[in-house]
């Protein structure tokens, strides 16, 4: 079986002279929940936003394929993949403070996706909304819909948000962080929403975040991003369970997790930063991270199979003991 | 809204107040206004004579009291020059003044809006350039040195607009023009940046990830936001437009309220020259409340203010 999303050695260049995503391959299944993880600055918003085509002036994204239920995205117009976007695959971002529309209702901006995709009334648009804004857990929805956005608190604009991207039952659903910016209860709450969402509806979703514990709760399988490569893909319990690539494994020993993390001994870090990826670079990006390092880091670095659906980025063979940190 | 607006009449009010308290006193205060109506020949006893009939004679609160009081029911006296009271001349020369405005300002929006939406579609273009390039070119082009060539190219060498005065609407194509011009590149770079910051704002990212057509995102999301400082400046420059039109109103001849006002000074025609400032100041007033209005309707942030 194909998968929804198939991404294979995606690369976005900006200005044509650094790149923010360096041959990333990336499957998301139907229904699944999919987890891009990495670090700030690793190329998983950018990433996300050239699936929509929605990256910002002087992005150019070129990709070996790149596919969304057998349409080539590539080839599609500008038009085509507008007519793709808020009905087959839709987005919510990280800032629900300033990602609706000031001067407009919501029940305008939440209608506007059905009627644009679908057609129909603008009656019946409404009732979807008030439907589908009840499915969100937002009491009072039709109340709602005469409100503008700056009457509701960050967490109902997240719920809006994504009752909006479910106007036209998408396929898919790329959510970019779309707790980071809520407290911690009402990250738990939109959480639970997704995961009930991609039960009911049948939704893939592709979740980016930086935070492990969110993975761990609701990733089904999850891909690891380091300097705009994927470094890793697993099932989030092999991942867990049998890290293989030193990041992987780095990331890993810096979050506590019951039962792995003895009481005296501190948590783990990565030394250093990100490296600046310049043109022609080769080899493994980590390295100068990386106490396993050695010249051969310097080539070409194969991609290895450590289970039939668990791959990694390394020159180190799978090892399938308890991880040491990094 | 209601009380916004409720609000905003009680602040024009006392704007209102001030500006017939100032306008009262600087007439006062440019000089013995009985010297000169009575003129350079005048002996003493004319003053004097002059003095007790204009009233000029009775204390100035007692003067500033009376003016106010008629001034409330639109009785602003009689002019000294013209041999007519002073409402009837205002309302003669408002209409033409107006039309200029309007005209004005009509012709500035239309152009400068589209054209400050082009350039900021088309941002760090050779067209967004040179539309950046004219508004500056625009800014420093004095409007009379505008009217004067308009004059010479489309009145006398083309022959095919009249060059003075107010007998058609032809007439008013010119002035409205060279008006116009002075409010353009102010309009035209203020829609251009506020288009250019909605464009990146996450809502217009919002909009697209919605899968809105071009024209949609455009001049539904993001001009409807590119607009609110746009309408506040526009009012604020239709009264630039209406007070500042004198130079304008001069060279083609057109006898509107500023040519009017700017009579009435040369003349000390004080009467005149404060119904003139008092009925700029209430049109501001007025264009204020109405910008702050249209601004509440177009901001729902701005209504429960």
């Amino acid at each position: 079986m194909s998968a929804l999303l198939d991404i294979e050695d995606l690369e976005v260049m900006f200005g044509g002279r650094s790149a923010a995503v360096r041959g990333a391959s990336l499957q998301v299944e139907k229904g699944e929940t999919h987890c891009l993880v990495g670090e700030s600055g690793c190329g998983k918003s950018v990433t996300a936003l050239s699936i929509m085509n929605l990256l910002a002036r002087g992005g150019r994204r070129s990709a070996k394929r790149m596919s969304f239920a057998g349409t080539d995205l590539l080839s599609l117009s500008d038009r085509e993949m507008a007519r793709l976007r808020g009905n087959r695959i839709s987005m919510i971002f990280q800032e629900p403070m300033t990602s609706l529309n000031p001067a407009f209702t919501i029940g305008s901006q939440m209608a506007e996706v059905l009627t644009r995709h679908k057609g129909g009334s603008r009656t019946a648009a409404l009732e979807r909304a008030v439907e589908l804004m009840g499915r969100v857990g937002i009491t009072a929805p039709e109340m709602r819909l005469g409100q503008f956005p700056h009457q509701l608190s960050g967490g109902l604009r997240q719920r809006v948000m994504i009752a909006m991207a479910l106007m036209c039952d998408p396929e898919l659903l790329v959510a970019d962080e779309p707790t980071t910016a809520l407290d911690v209860t009402v990250q738990a709450q939109i959480l639970r929403l997704l995961a009930t969402l991609k039960r009911e509806l049948g939704l893939a979703i592709l979740l980016i975040t930086h935070d492990l514990g969110i993975v761990a709760r609701v990733a089904d399988r999850v891909s690891v991003m380091y300097a705009g490569e994927v470094v890793e893909r697993a099932p989030t319990a092999e991942l867990f369970r049998s890290p293989q690539h030193p990041y992987t494994r780095g990331l890993l020993s810096c979050v506590p997790v019951p039962g792995r993390v003895q009481r005296d001994r501190p948590l783990g870090s990565i030394p250093g930063v990100v490296p600046a990826i310049g043109p022609g670079f080769a080899g493994c990006a980590f390295r100068s991270r990386c106490s396993h390092a050695d010249a051969s880091c310097e080539r070409e670095i194969p991609r290895r199979q450590a289970g039939s659906a668990h791959d990694y980025l390394c020159r180190l063979a799978p090892e399938f003991s308890e991880p040491q940190p990094a | 809204m209601l009380l916004l607006i409720a609000r905003r009449l009680g602040l024009g009010l006392l704007v209102a107040l001030t500006v017939m308290t100032l306008a009262f006193m600087l007439t006062r205060l440019s000089g013995d206004l009985a010297i000169s109506i009575a003129g350079p020949s005048a002996t003493q006893a004319d003053v004097e004579i002059i003095r007790k009939a204009y009233g000029l004679d009775r204390p100035l609160y007692v003067q500033f009291f009376s003016w106010v009081g008629r001034a409330m029911v639109g009785d602003f006296g009689q002019s000294y020059f013209f041999k007519d009271s002073v409402s009837n001349l205002i309302a003669r020369r408002l209409p033409i003044t107006l039309t200029l405005g309007l005209v004005g300002l009509s012709l500035a929006l239309i152009i400068s809006i589209p054209l400050g939406i082009l350039a900021a579609v088309r941002e760090n273009t050779w067209l967004d350039r040179g539309v950046t390039m004219f508004t500056m070119v625009g800014q420093a082009i004095p409007s009379f040195w505008l009217a004067l060539i308009l004059m010479i190219v489309l009145g006398l060498n083309l022959g095919i607009l009249p060059i003075s005065g107010t007998g058609t609407w032809q007439h008013f194509v010119m002035p409205g023009i060279v008006l116009a011009f002075t409010a353009i590149p102010a309009l035209t770079r203020l829609t251009r940046s506020g288009m250019i910051e909605a464009m990146a704002s996450d809502y217009i990212r919002t909009a697209r990830a919605k899968g809105l057509s071009r024209a949609r995102i455009i001049f539904k999301h993001a001009l409807r936001n590119a607009a609110i400082p746009v309408v506040s400046i526009a009012a604020v420059q239709l009264g630039f437009m209406l007070g500042g039109s004198i130079v304008i109103e001069t060279v083609f001849a057109l006898h509107g309220v500023g040519y009017l006002g700017w009579e009435s000074i040369a003349k000390n025609d004080f009467p005149v020259v404060q119904a003139v400032v008092l009925v700029l100041a209430a049109i501001y007033i007025g264009l204020t409340l109405l910008s702050d209005i249209l601004n509440a309707l177009l901001d729902p942030r701005l209504r429960t203010g």
